[in-house]
């Protein structure tokens, strides 16, 4: 059993695994309790466990715990609350932007490192964006107009 | 629509607003304070307005429904039902779903019955209290019952009011149901009819809701089934040694069926994975390539004249005979998430943690299986991955019993991707044999339609179970595939009409109501082969099914949906030249020919040289009655229609002699966001007549409308789903 140190949502976590290859997601959700990401594929072909590394939004499903060692690590909880939503979530809650959820967790993670990179994407851009995440109910459009509607909420970072 | 509340918080949000949604539920603090919350004895008896509804010491009411949100908004519609008739904030009520000790058994939240049915019992529930209120209200301050108005929690006149809270006080109403209780007069609606937010979404997308896969009980432990590498293949030998090298797994073998634990989740995970065990054959499967051949082949069950009106006996040899066949194939729920379920089973009892539709429907087969009284079995409905029908989560429950109880603690399983294409029980195969003759008007002279289709088995609404049966556990008989044969007549004017149902035995995978059953196929066949019919008459394909249809509510969705797209008679649309063609289409639906209304449209273009159809534009007109919460109508109605095109452009669940093949999301693929199109939605709100579901109807006609495009832009009929490019691109070489 080894120990791994993690930066998870700005905190440093002491996690442990049996297995260096253990995917971070159930250390994630089984040891740290964040149960925002979602297990739905173990194959990184649907996007609900999407989380952010250094900003860049990953599949924890396939993602080794030993791989993310000295790495800032976001999760859904950590960018925001009920009380005090990131721009992103709120406009997901305003749009009413899902209906069972489960892959909700991972579109907001994905769109935030879209509009991190892109603060004001097309379209285009957000469906490019979001093709690894996969909605089975049917949301896509609503989703599209949360992630603009987002857009308009964050100022640029790039001068936009 | 007017201005929704919805579109009110999207402005607040533009100018910085806050938008903290005040309801006190959320999920984990609810599942374990709900025992200890609700009164004691709290009857179950649909004829008890307690079995509904209580109201605590504080003015806040507590509603009981058996009808569940499985994301469709009903814990906000549900609310605000009751809100209304008790004219009290819908803030004020916490809302208990699908708890078979708690809730009473309004079925499965299946159907599109949710709030039609489920709804409807509530709102007289609320209606008859309010009418018991009004008598303890008169009698409590001395005067006459039509003086009394009801406002936020208090029964009073101008100068005189009492609290709901006091005239019920913590004790039961103890009023049975009144179905005749009066209503309150839909002008004066105040919260039904508002695009209230849905309480669950900040939870949801701030990671703090308790979705059953979340749920976690102390001293829980994580089991996996290891399904057979064939269908119905037996057990042979289970080689425990080859996950020697896993922490702390247990094995698990009860006959044929096999399982492990752990108390590391990711343990198990593996040890599903790398157990050795050897299986016999399968039974032997048909593979999917040749279900119509199976369909057509049998063994029936029985021939059932589902229709007949008129003497359609000499349609087969008439001259002026159309005739197309149409097929269906086996489609999975495909939920996002894999089943999940938590159960606890005691020696004595069982808790069981499940995200089923039909929590009370199921509990007989785990009392049975774990060989328990009914009474001493309780489910308590978590939200799960969306489900659109029985998938697998009545099968993850039954497998985390089965091995809660062999191993004597808490058991979460969760599936894996490949158990949930590869196993959930599956929408059937269905095929259509459509026959019709037109007048010398073209009107439709006769009409005929023929099916063949897996038997829902009367009055036994039951899945079997896998766990069950592997284990060689007796569970109560029956198969269930949803009312699968209705809307295969035409709404419109028809002189004489026959449809038959060939009923088979069971499908080749276990089969069960996947969303708008039956309707999907039936609905595809009907309203391509009216457009064939309208091609052949050469009448405008919207102008053939407006002249023929007497309801007004059907001609106005379709005026309102030719509208929305812009509808022009004739090839106004269509471009066949170039290396992408353009078309339109329109189909319509009256959903189970007395529920709701639905008109669509769509724009398409076809990739002539790969065969790709990309669905630009999708309008739709829906009247499903009385909307109870347009903004919930709305996402039930995107839903309908995005997943309803997945269905027909990629969905078919494949499988050889042994196995199903499709069991990943290469394999069995699902629309994504680079396909989705623009949606045009128009909702028609009447608020004085009742609601008629809007869960499934607009499903039904989106293969059509498909279909009838694709036809108008390359000329070529699809007749089997789903339209891959591939079959689009034979078609296309076919008529070349």
């Amino acid at each position: 059993m080894a120990n791994y140190r993690l930066m998870v949502n700005g905190k440093e976590q002491v996690v442990e695994s049996w297995d260096p290859n253990q995917p971070l997601l159930y250390v994630l959700r089984n040891q740290l309790g964040l149960h925002g990401a979602k297990f739905g594929c173990g194959l990184g072909q649907c996007g609900s466990c999407t989380v952010l590394i250094d900003g860049e939004a990953i599949f924890s499903c396939v993602y080794p715990v030993s791989a993310v060692v000295g790495k800032k690590i976001t999760t859904l909880e950590g960018i925001g609350s009920a009380e005090k939503p990131h721009p992103v979530q709120a406009a997901f809650i305003a749009e009413q932007a899902t209906q069972c959820g489960y892959c909700g967790s991972g579109m907001v993670m994905a769109s935030v490192a879209l509009l991190q990179e892109k603060p004001r994407p097309s379209n285009a851009d957000v469906k490019s964006a979001l093709a690894g995440n996969l909605c089975r109910c049917g949301s896509h459009d609503r989703v599209l107009r949360a992630v603009q509607l987002a857009a308009q909420g964050i100022p640029g970072k790039k001068g936009a | 629509m007017k201005i929704s509340d919805v579109s009110l918080a999207r402005r607040e949000f533009l100018k910085g607003g806050a938008l903290v949604i005040g309801f006190s539920l959320t999920g984990l603090p609810l599942a374990l304070a709900q025992a200890t919350d609700a009164r004691t004895p709290h009857t179950l008896n649909l004829d008890e307005v307690d079995a509904f509804l209580a109201v605590r010491k504080d003015g806040s009411v507590i509603v009981y429904s058996g009808k569940v949100d499985l994301g469709t908004g009903h814990r906000i519609a549900m609310r605000q039902i009751v809100a209304e008739e008790l004219s009290i904030d819908p803030a004020r009520i916490d809302l208990i779903e699908g708890d078979t000790a708690l809730t009473p058994n309004q079925g499965p939240t299946a159907g599109s019955t949710g709030v039609m049915r489920g709804g409807m019992q509530l709102r007289q529930a609320a209606a008859t209290a309010r009418e018991a209120l009004l008598a303890r209200a008169a009698a409590h301050l001395q005067t006459g019952a039509s003086e009394l108005i009801f406002s936020d929690g208090y029964v009073g006149t101008a100068t005189a009011r009492v609290a709901i809270a006091e005239l019920v006080g913590d004790r039961a109403f103890g009023v049975r149901m009144n179905p005749k209780a009066p209503l309150k007069n839909p002008a004066q609606y105040s919260v039904v009819g508002r695009s209230l937010p849905r309480p669950d979404l900040p939870g949801k997308f701030t990671g703090r809701h308790t979705y059953v896969h979340d749920f976690t009980l102390p001293g829980m432990l994580h089991g996996r089934p290891l399904r057979p590498p064939a269908v119905a293949a037996r057990l042979l030998e289970v080689d425990a040694a080859s996950i020697a090298h896993l922490p702390g797994v247990q094995v698990v073998r009860i006959k044929d069926f096999l399982g492990v634990v752990a108390s590391d989740e990711w343990a198990a995970v593996r040890a599903a994975r790398e157990l050795k065990a050897r299986w016999s054959a399968g039974s032997g499967l048909i593979g999917h390539d040749n279900l119509a051949l199976w369909a057509r082949r049998g063994p029936f069950v029985k021939d059932e004249i589902v229709v007949s009106k008129g003497d359609t006996s000499d349609l087969a040899n008439d001259p002026r005979q159309f005739a197309a066949s149409y097929q269906w194939p086996i489609q999975s729920h495909a939920s996002l998430g894999p089943s999940c379920a938590v159960a606890d089973v005691r020696a004595d009892s069982a808790m069981i943690w499940s995200a089923s539709q039909a929590t009370h429907r199921y509990q007989p087969a785990y009392a049975q299986m774990l060989g328990l009284p009914l009474e001493k079995v309780r489910l308590i409905y978590l939200d799960g991955s969306g489900c659109y029908g029985m998938n697998g989560h009545d099968d993850a429950a039954a497998d985390a019993a089965l091995l809660s109880k062999a191993v004597g603690k808490p058991v979460r399983v969760q599936w894996m991707r490949q158990d949930e294409l590869g196993w959930d029980p599956k929408g059937p195969p269905q095929l259509l044999a459509l026959r019709a003759a037109l007048d010398a008007q073209g009107h439709i002279d006769a009409w005929e339609a023929e099916m063949w289709v897996p038997l829902a088995t009367a009055n036994l609404e039951h899945v079997p179970l896998l766990a069950p049966s592997d284990a060689g556990i007796a569970q109560p008989a029956g198969q269930m595939v949803g009312l699968v044969t209705q809307n295969a007549d035409p709404p419109y004017r028809a002189a004489r009409v026959k449809v038959t149902a060939h009923w088979l035995e069971p499908a080749p995978l276990r089969p069960s109501n996947i969303r708008a059953p039956g309707k999907v196929a039936n609905c595809f066949a009907v309203e391509a082969f009216i457009d064939e019919l309208a091609v052949a008459a050469k009448i405008d394909p919207l102008e053939f099914r407006r002249r023929d249809l007497t309801d007004p509510r059907g001609i106005e969705v379709l005026d309102r949906c030719a509208a929305l797209i812009g509808w022009k008679p004739a090839e106004a649309m269509r471009r066949r030249t170039g290396a992408m063609a353009r078309g339109r289409g329109i189909a319509y639906v009256h959903y189970k020919h007395n529920e709701t209304y639905v008109a669509m449209a769509m724009d398409v273009e076809v990739v002539k040289k790969s065969g790709e159809i990309r669905v630009k534009r999708v309008a739709c007109a829906h009247d499903c009655g009385l909307m109870i919460n347009p903004g919930a109508v709305r996402n039930q109605v995107e839903g309908n229609i995005l997943q309803a095109l997945s269905r027909s452009l990629f969905e078919e669940t494949t499988f050889d002699s042994q196995r199903v093949t499709s069991v990943d999301w290469g394999s069995y693929r699902i629309l994504r966001f680079p396909e989705a199109p623009e949606l045009l939605i128009d909702l028609i709100q009447r608020t004085g007549e009742p609601p008629l579901g809007a869960g499934e109807a607009a499903s039904s006609p989106v293969a059509a409308a498909l279909a009838n495009a694709v036809y108008d832009a390359v000329g070529v009929r699809l007749r089997t789903a789903p339209f891959s490019a591939e079959r689009v691109l034979a078609a296309l070489r076919a008529t070349a």
